[in-house]
């Protein structure tokens, strides 16, 4: 597979953003290729959670460009008094572009008024127009994967965080995504729980999904990660594979970063 | 040795066979002397206001018993009912679209809502009911058309808005202004992420509204909502003012003036208010219940066995049962892998 044929699955390329006057990303470049596994180390307000939150358009870029499998998301190229031009995609566009990219939480945000099958089958039939029966049943498929087939009729506040992890990934992967973000996912839990919830996404990047985790579990990056981009302030200090970023760090930030989480 | 589970055992008899704790504790219970003088103090004052109420000719209880299903009377109740819960339904509807439209990106319809918040919240009801009565002498004939141009469709506005429209139409428009706060303030406090992760699943604004938060906001909306409705229910002695003439307070009034009677008439009115309040508080109930769904232990309750003291989280996920101790990796599959790592 000559790497020119195929579109990486997303590609940041000079990403800006800024809160007002507060810039968090000043001008990130990742590349992650279809199938591959990114994780994502920094330290606190490095921006990584920023960054993966403009790959789906949860925040509006302010410079630079995301694309997705070969897509630029967020807007549409256009030509304004002669002059090449960026137009803000729709609402309804958005949530178009957004629906082939699954997102898991740091703190899960399942939708505590519905059963863990209910969760899993809202986007089917309100994004996706999947008949109820067939919905369920992917459902029900997709939550017995993670280990859920016991508690389908479950609420949130039912399950453990860990369960509840576990259905928030089910949530996303039944609808099919090319790609999904993992947003810190085993922050929020017990030591005991961050496990099974590892283990699921194991699965998954065995699996071949594309995955981009923010995280700061250095052993399960070692572990999962083909590539490692490690971000301070606001910049990717240091990527490549994780023998390179996580066991002989070039840069002085870097090896701060891993003397202090290791 | 002497244990004292020997001693608790043999105290308590029963079945000392079922109890799992060994040295269970039969406790002393500590004694409230205070309650039992202070129930005894409002026994005698409950009495003494009951002795008032039987033996004071003035309430002239046969009266009451004769009025109270006259079929005035019974007439009031049926058009206080259909104000109250004609001018709520109509008021949470509008209450929702001001919301929405207070919080929305459109600089217009936050202006617009802004606007009719204040002009409705900002004047008393008796007014706006008042003005309901006379538009049909402000505006003889209402039509649909262009304005300055022609007309498509003519009304007399006395046909369209007689009285109990009127009066139905000004308790709406009063209460939706009220409303629109209660549902501001609902929609507030519903978790950002929420629609987050629903505007992640590619869901579109209207269904995140209707499916996800809407739903949640409810909790928060139903309480002061029911308050709403009961105050409502009052305030429907008010329509007098457009003037409409048949609901309960005026009804059991007229009789009560007619017959040189006005104690036992205010009577009846206050037996059918109270009767009506603990229907809709008992509506309330149910209402807070079904929005509660997922919130607390009570979904474990119904669908599981009959645990019902637990409170909070904990409590919830050890009824549901959905936990067991030994491993969480275990529900995963295969072997546990390196744990935190």
């Amino acid at each position: 597979m000559s790497p020119a044929a195929v579109a990486p699955m997303v590609e940041l390329a000079e990403v800006h953003k800024a809160f007002g006057h507060h810039h968090v990303l000043r001008g990130i470049n990742i590349t992650v290729p279809r199938g591959s596994v990114c994780v994502v180390l920094g330290p606190s307000g490095s921006g990584k959670s920023t960054a993966l939150r403009c790959i789906n358009q949860l925040e509006e870029v302010s410079g630079g460009r995301v694309l997705v499998d070969g897509e630029l998301m967020g807007y549409r190229e256009t030509v304004h008094r002669g002059a090449p031009a960026l137009q803000r995609l729709s609402p309804q566009e958005i949530a178009q572009q957004r629906s082939r990219i699954g997102m898991v939480f740091q703190r899960f945000n399942l939708f505590p008024h519905m059963t863990a099958l209910g969760n899993v089958v809202e986007a089917q039939v309100h994004v996706a127009g999947r008949g109820r029966r067939q919905a369920r049943e992917r459902a029900e498929e997709q939550l017995a994967k993670v280990g859920l087939a016991d508690h389908v009729g479950h609420y949130p506040s039912q399950l453990s965080g860990g369960q509840q992890q576990r259905v928030a990934i089910a949530r996303a992967l039944a609808m099919d995504p090319e790609l999904m973000l993992f947003d810190e996912p085993t922050s929020a839990l017990d030591p005991e729980l961050v496990g099974e919830v590892l283990a699921v996404m194991r699965d998954l990047a065995e699996s071949g999904m594309t995955m981009i985790v923010v995280t700061h579990e250095i052993g399960f990056a070692r572990e999962v990660a083909d590539q490692v981009v490690f971000m301070a302030d606001g910049v990717v200090v240091e990527q490549g594979p994780p023998d390179h970023v996580l066991v002989t760090p070039r840069e002085q930030r870097t090896q701060d970063f891993l003397a202090r989480v290791l | 040795m002497t244990e004292p589970a020997a001693v608790g055992v043999a105290e308590g008899g029963a079945h000392p066979a079922h109890d799992p704790v060994p040295n269970r504790i039969h406790a002393i219970p500590v004694r409230y002397p205070w309650r039992w003088v202070s129930a005894a103090a409002i026994a005698v004052l409950a009495a003494m206001a009951l002795h008032g109420l039987v033996t004071n000719d003035q309430f002239q209880w046969p009266l009451v018993g004769r009025y109270l299903f006259h079929p005035n009377v019974i007439r009031g109740v049926g058009w206080t009912l259909w104000l109250t819960a004609g001018s709520m339904l109509i008021a949470v509807v509008l209450a929702v679209l001001l919301a929405v439209a207070r919080g929305s990106e459109n600089p217009v319809m936050r202006w617009v809502s802004w606007f009719y918040i204040w002009v409705f919240r900002g004047t008393p009801v008796y007014t706006q009911l008042v003005f309901w009565g006379l538009i049909s002498v402000l505006y003889p004939r209402l039509s649909l058309g262009v304005p300055f141009g022609p007309d498509f469709i003519e009304f007399s506005t006395k046909d369209l808005i007689p009285a109990s429209r009127g009066a139905l139409l000004g308790l709406a428009l009063n209460e939706a202004a009220y409303l629109a706060e209660i549902v501001r303030a609902g929609l507030q406090s519903v978790d950002p992420g929420q629609s987050e992760a629903a505007k992640a699943l590619g869901m579109k604004n209207g269904s995140i509204l209707r499916r996800i938060v809407l739903p949640q906001a409810m909790r928060v909306i139903v309480p002061p909502t029911g308050n709403e409705t009961i105050s409502m229910l009052k305030t429907t002695s008010l329509v007098l003012a457009v003037p409409f003439t048949l609901e309960l307070q005026f009804a059991t009034n007229a009789i009560g003036n007619r017959t040189f009677s006005p104690v036992p008439l205010l009577v009846v009115a206050a037996i059918w208010y109270l009767t009506i309040t603990s229907v809709l508080m008992i509506g309330q109930y149910y209402l807070e219940r079904h929005y509660g769904r997922g919130f607390d232990g009570h979904a474990a309750a119904t669908t599981r066995s009959s645990h019902r003291g637990g409170r909070g989280r904990q409590s919830a996920i050890n009824a549901a049962g959905t936990t067991h101790d030994p491993s969480p990796l275990d529900e995963v599959g295969g072997p546990p892998k390196a744990g935190t790592l």
